[in-house]
């Protein structure tokens, strides 16, 4: 069992008020233990918990670049194989390093079988560099890339479906949890560490400053995005869906009211016909996952 | 400060930078109310409410004042209220 008290990740860290991925790095190193070795690629938690001489972390962590994370974590795995030690190898890295740029290598790392975890903190867009758009960004989010105006409604694009990407790569675990939940992510983050084989992990981490609600919401947001369908915690184990959480499904105006990326869906007029296609995403997640009570 | 091609840091350095200062709201415990469930120290994106004595008790020295213990306390023990400096 993971010790729960165990602190991991130090204060004095400079991530904003309220912040999702601050609170995703502490539960995931109490998932961990101490016996583990990072790799962070370049992201926001990468640039708010280690600006130099300063780190956060207080286990071995190494950043080298924005898309090569799942490499160095694969050459740290071999290394400690050929030498006969067993540390936890994981990769923390943002939405963008893992759904954009590192794909690449993280398809690299889980075909070569590599026994690492790869968890990836998604707060829906390039935070660090000003609120970007990105695979991860949700149909019809403003960001600085896809602003709302006159001729759009935000980002066009549905979300990229990764955790079924990398388990048709024949990861043994692949699973999604949010930070609405923490001893989820401490349950679900200790298991893949103890699988042998790559094992994926996304993690919902709202972010107060890109996505325009207060610090304090952080965790009434995530889990708004669970009651509503619009995420969906589940585990996927050989390729299979092993459980999924189920709820009682509340309208997806709910998750969207809270925050300022969905503004212009309300103001000045409400866009039915956006909000109807909104849940019709909610829909089709509810119908793959079988998550309806 | 010489900054050289792969740079290291001691663990846990980032102690050095007092987040306390940027706080606005003040987290305010109300150990008559207090469970004891330890929702607040879970969830604390700084980490820095430790248990002392049985009581959990906010490090004003990094508490950004985020609000969120005040937001998910159960039991309503926790109450924000403005920083007086």
């Amino acid at each position: 069992m993971a010790d729960k008290s165990l602190e991991l990740f130090d204060a004095g860290h400079r991530a904003c008020g309220g912040c999702g991925p601050a609170l995703a790095a502490r539960l995931i190193l109490k998932g961990c233990g101490p016996h583990t070795i990072v790799t962070v690629s370049t992201g926001c938690m990468e640039v708010f918990s280690t600006p130099y001489p300063e780190t956060a972390w207080k286990v071995p962590l190494i950043h080298s670049l924005f898309e090569n994370a799942s490499a160095v974590a694969s050459g740290i795995e071999a290394s400690l194989k050929k030498q006969g030690r067993n540390e936890h190898v994981i990769c923390i890295c943002g939405d963008g390093a893992t759904f954009d740029i590192g794909m690449l290598c993280i398809s690299g790392a889980f075909e070569r079988g590599h026994n690492i975890t790869y968890i990836c903190y998604d707060n829906e867009a390039y935070m660090n560099t000003g609120i970007q758009r990105s695979g991860a960004t949700p149909y019809d989010a403003s960001t600085t890339t896809s602003p709302a105006g006159r001729q759009s409604f935000g980002n066009s694009r549905p979300k990229k479906d990764l955790p079924s990407i990398l388990a048709a790569h024949g990861a043994p675990y692949v699973a999604t949890c949010s930070v609405a939940y923490p001893n989820d992510i401490i349950k679900k983050v200790e298991r893949a560490v103890n699988t042998e084989g790559p094992c994926y992990i996304q993690v919902h981490a709202p972010c107060c400053t890109g996505w325009g609600f207060d610090g304090k919401k952080t965790m009434a947001v995530g889990k708004l995005a669970i009651e509503t369908g619009l995420w969906v915690n589940f585990e996927l184990v050989n390729g299979s869906v092993e459980k999924a959480k189920k709820i009682k499904r509340r309208p997806v105006e709910d998750y969207l009211q809270e925050q300022k990326r969905f503004r212009h869906l309300f103001k000045p007029n409400r866009n039915d016909a956006e909000i109807a296609k909104i849940q019709a995403i909610a829909d089709v997640n509810a119908l793959k996952y079988g998550i309806d009570i | 400060m010489p900054l050289n091609i792969g740079c290291s840091a001691r663990p846990g350095k980032s102690q050095e930078n007092k987040t306390g200062s940027w706080r606005v709201f003040k987290p305010d415990f109300h150990y008559d109310l207090c469970t004891s469930c330890g929702t607040c120290q879970m969830i604390c994106p700084e980490g820095c409410i430790n248990l002392i004595d049985d009581k959990f008790t906010p490090d004003y020295t990094f508490c950004k004042g985020c609000g969120l213990c005040a937001e998910q306390c159960p039991a309503d023990a926790i109450s924000m209220k403005k920083e007086e400096k």
